[in-house]
Formats: structure tokens, sequence, C-alpha cells
């Protein structure tokens, strides 16, 4: 089965945010990346790609044929995505062991698991 | 012959069902098949007797049905890859050909990527075989929404890919408690008066202890489910709630008080010391003829150190008051933060009332009574409010106490 897994960084210390980042220590950031590292060379991931903050976000949708765009994510600031990375795994309980390694997920974000539609 | 065949149908339901599922690798599937293979069998073994193995006769019968409907439904073979089971030969299965696959149902039934209420509902039903407006009714929901609940549970085992397995050993321990916690939910709801519930939780615990007898925290939770159940009759007097110490002893179910105890002693002699185990030492204790409040007090103490739950230290602060008096009583409860509670203001309550302190007991009784929602709790409160002004203030049993075990569990388990 494949799965997509969608990376919330929730309050999650990034790079991004450079204020917050320097609150954590170098090994804890050299941690992050190597977790980072490491799940992206796990047989059967194919990693995505990172998102720019929400903030950067243009929301578009169309009323009466018209293009409306709206400033910032679809959802919430603090539930948008952030990035995603798609994985081949036997089953869920395989895709949930993966999620529960992507930093994010310990540190104040969440990550969605959702099965990709087969056809 | 009614008996029997519904004797037959309760014990052999699940392992059918589990056997199909394995088999086929679709729950909706599985369960029609199992129940068309049911209906025959009424039919049938009434006429013509019983076969000789009537759970290999079931699986067969029922295995085969899904085959015809499969044929049938040439169009369904491809969306559910079921290419194997059309392959597969419609022989007479002997019993030793097809394993027992309830454990892989159960700890697919109770994945903790399911919500919680969905978890019990595809326990009861495709283990316990209850039907769905059993189910609905239990749970004091209509029937469309539990069947809707099953659906979307059952969708989704399919579509996310919930394995049928047993965990491998790294994830065990975290699904194993998953699975006693949907066990001890359904006993907790029976235990608040719809024992048919009860009787369901025993029969799964049972059922799990016969199939992994080495795990001393499944032991612990049927050696605890036991000996609470074992007080069932003595627990109501005229629709009223009697507390435990007020409870008539003749009315308790000694049989099952021992067997309570020989499953503890098993739990205990594998080593095992977990919530569950720990629990089940406390409501051992309580059915003691003397009840060593003292030792319940320090097993309260050490669950509260497994599980870091304020009920537990409330549950122990009951204990310690009737060891020691109500003032230890009310210094562990008075640092407890667990506001919403009913059961912190109503033992609040008991406790400043012995200690003499009517004024703030009234106060802690209504506190209690504003949150309170059983009917019986009510009455009980309401009576120990009018009490407050004509009271002797003559010792009996905390409000708080009769719900103690019960209330630490809930905790834990969800």
């Amino acid at each position: 089965m494949k799965y997509m897994l969608l990376i919330h960084q929730g309050t999650t210390p990034t790079p991004l945010d450079p204020e917050a980042w320097a609150t954590l220590s170098e090994d804890e950031r050299q941690e992050i990346y190597a977790a980072y590292r490491s799940i992206n060379e796990t047989p059967g991931v194919t990693p995505g790609n990172g998102l720019q903050p929400p903030e950067t976000a243009t929301t578009v949708r169309v009323k009466d044929g018209k293009t409306v765009t709206t400033d910032g994510p679809f959802v919430e600031t603090k539930e948008a995505l952030n990035g995603y990375l798609v994985y081949e795994a036997s089953d869920l309980d395989a895709a949930i062991e993966l999620a529960a390694r992507i930093p994010a997920a310990r540190l104040g974000g969440a990550i969605e698991v959702r099965p990709i539609m087969e056809w | 012959m009614v008996a029997i065949l519904e004797q037959i149908f309760r014990e052999e339901w699940g392992r059918v069902v589990a056997a199909l599922i394995g088999f086929l690798g679709d729950f909706d599937l599985a369960e029609e098949a199992a129940q068309e293979a049911f209906a025959i069998a009424t039919e049938r073994w009434r006429r013509d007797g019983y076969p000789e193995n009537p759970r290999a006769w079931l699986v067969t019968t029922a295995r085969n049905r899904a085959i015809d409907r499969i044929r049938r439904e040439q169009t369904l073979v491809t969306k559910t890859g079921l290419l194997q089971a059309q392959a597969a030969t419609e022989d007479t299965m002997h019993a030793t050909t097809f394993p027992d696959e309830r454990l892989e149902l159960i700890f697919t039934c109770c994945h903790p990527a399911l919500d919680i209420d969905a978890r019990i509902a595809l326990t009861l039903r495709t283990l316990g075989g209850l039907s769905t407006d059993e189910i609905a009714r239990a749970f004091l929901v209509s029937e469309p929404t539990m069947a809707q609940r099953l659906v979307r549970a059952k969708r989704k085992i399919k579509a996310a890919g919930i394995p049928f397995r047993v965990p491998p050993d790294h994830l065990l321990p975290e699904r194993l408690d998953a699975v006693l916690g949907v066990i001890y939910l359904i006993f907790n709801e029976g235990y608040g008066g719809r024992g048919d519930l009860a009787a369901e939780a025993l029969w799964l615990g049972r059922a799990l202890v016969t199939l992994m007898p080495e795990k001393p925290e499944a032991l612990g939770l049927l050696a605890m489910m036991l000996l609470h159940d074992s007080r069932r009759d003595a627990r109501f007097r005229d629709g009223e709630l009697v507390l435990l110490a007020e409870q008539d002893r003749s009315r308790w179910d000694h049989a099952q008080i021992a067997e309570g105890r020989t499953t503890l002693d098993r739990a205990l002699a594998l080593g095992g010391r977990g919530p569950y185990v720990v629990q089940a030492a406390i409501a051992a204790l309580h059915t003691d003829e003397q009840r060593d409040l003292l030792q319940i007090a320090a097993l309260y103490g050490e669950l509260a150190g497994l599980t870091h739950s304020p009920v537990v230290e409330l549950n122990r602060a009951v204990a310690l008051a009737e060891a020691d008096g109500p003032a230890a009583g009310l210094r562990i409860i008075d640092g407890l933060d667990l506001d919403g509670y009913r059961y912190l203001h109503s033992t609040r309550g008991e406790l400043l009332r012995r200690l003499g302190r009517i004024d703030e007991a009234r106060d802690a009784y209504r506190r209690a009574l504003g949150i309170v929602h059983d009917d019986a709790e009510r009455r009980l409160l309401e009576k120990r409010l009018a009490e407050l002004d004509t009271d002797d203030g003559s010792g009996r049993a905390l409000t708080g106490s009769y719900r103690i075990e019960l209330s630490t569990i809930s905790v834990i388990s969800t």
C-alpha cells in the first residue's frame, strides 16, 4: 500500500523561524537533520518537497467564474501542511512507525497518515 | 435443541468469522457468509441432527457461500483482491486445517487507529456475535448510528491497510494494552447495570486468556472482572446502590471469587505487577471478610505510581480514611486536581461530615450533586445531604467508595 505522510509542524521549531530554531541546542538540531535524512533514505520512501511557511500561501477559489484569491492557507495557519512524503509499506502499522520517527511528531506537530487512492 | 444451537453459535461465531476473514481478507464478506452459514445450520441441524464437527461444517459452508457470492459478483473480485479465494476448492475442511485466528481478529478490531467506540462495537460484533441492534441498545444509540459506525470502521480497516495479524513483538505490549482497554470498557458499561455487557466482557476476557495464557495483564484483567462481577447481585437492592461495606455477602458469587483469585495467582506467578494485576489484587482484598484497608491503600499507592492518575490517589485517600481516620484521607484529597469529578466532592463531603465540619460537608455534597448524572447516585447524594441536619455522626461507608475500583480503571483505559 502507498501512504502519504502529511507533516504538520504545529509549534515545532524549524529553521524557517530562526528565533524558535535558536531555542534548540546544536545537538538537537543535528538530531532533527539526521532523523529526516534517515527517513528519506528508508526503503519505500519517496521524499516530498518541503513547503515554505503557510504565511506565504495563497488560497484560490472560483466563484461565478471569477477567480477569488485570499491570503493565507485554506486551513488555519497553525494547522497548515508544511511538508509530505510518500511511503510504500506493507500496512498501516509500518506507516505509523515511520510517522513516529518524523521529528515534528514529538516536537509540537503531528503527522497525518493517508492511504493513497489506488485505481 | 434451540438452547444447544445458541450455545454452539455463541461459542463458534468468533472463530468462524475470524477464519473467514483470514481466508477472504474481507470483513463484510466474512460476516455475511458466516450469517448465511448459521442460518442454514439452524434449519438443517434441526432436521438432520448435528454434524460431527459443527465448527468445520460452519466454516466450510460459509466459505463455499462466500465463493459462490464472489463468482456471482465477478466485478467485486477485481476490486477486493479475492482471486485466491476463487481458486480454492470446495472440499470439506477438517477442523485441523484452519487455524484459530481469533487473536488476529481481536488485534485488528482493537487497532488504535480506529476510534475507541468503533473498536468496542466491532469487537462485540465480530468476536462476540452481538447483532448491530443489540450493540446499539447497549450503548444507547440508534441502530442506524451503530450500523454506520461499524461500516466506517470496516471501511477504514480495508482502505487504510490495518493488518489482520498478531502484532510483532516490538508492538505487542502497546497493542495488548489497547485490547485490554476495549474489553475493560465493555465491562465498565456492564458494571453500570447492563449485566449482559459484563458477561460479554468476561467471555472476551476468558477467550483472550485462553489465546494468550502467559500474559499477566490479560490474566489480571480477567481476575479483576471476575472479582467485581461476583458482587453484582449484591450491588443493588430494590434498584438502589448498595455500598460494598453494606452488601449482603451471601449474595456474592463465591465460586466466581475463587476463580478470580486463582486467575490472579496465575498472573502473580508469572511475575505480573502491571495496572490490571494490581487492581485485581485490590479487588481480591475487597472481598476479604476483614478488609485490610492499609494494604489496599498501599496497593492504590503502587497503582498511582504506575498510572499517575489522580483518581487512583482519590481511592487511596478513601482507603486511608477508613484505616487511619478522615483527616488522613482529606489531606490527600485536598491536594488533588479533580474538580470536575463527582466522587471527589462526595468523598470530601463524607470526610468533612465525619470531622464535624457540617457546613463544608454540605457545600461538597452540593457540588457533587451539580455534576452527577446517574439517578441512583443522585438519590444517594440527596439522602446524604438531608442526613447532615439530623446526623449523629456515626461511621458508615464512604459514598465515594462503591465505585472505587472502577473509576480507577476507566482512567487507565481511556
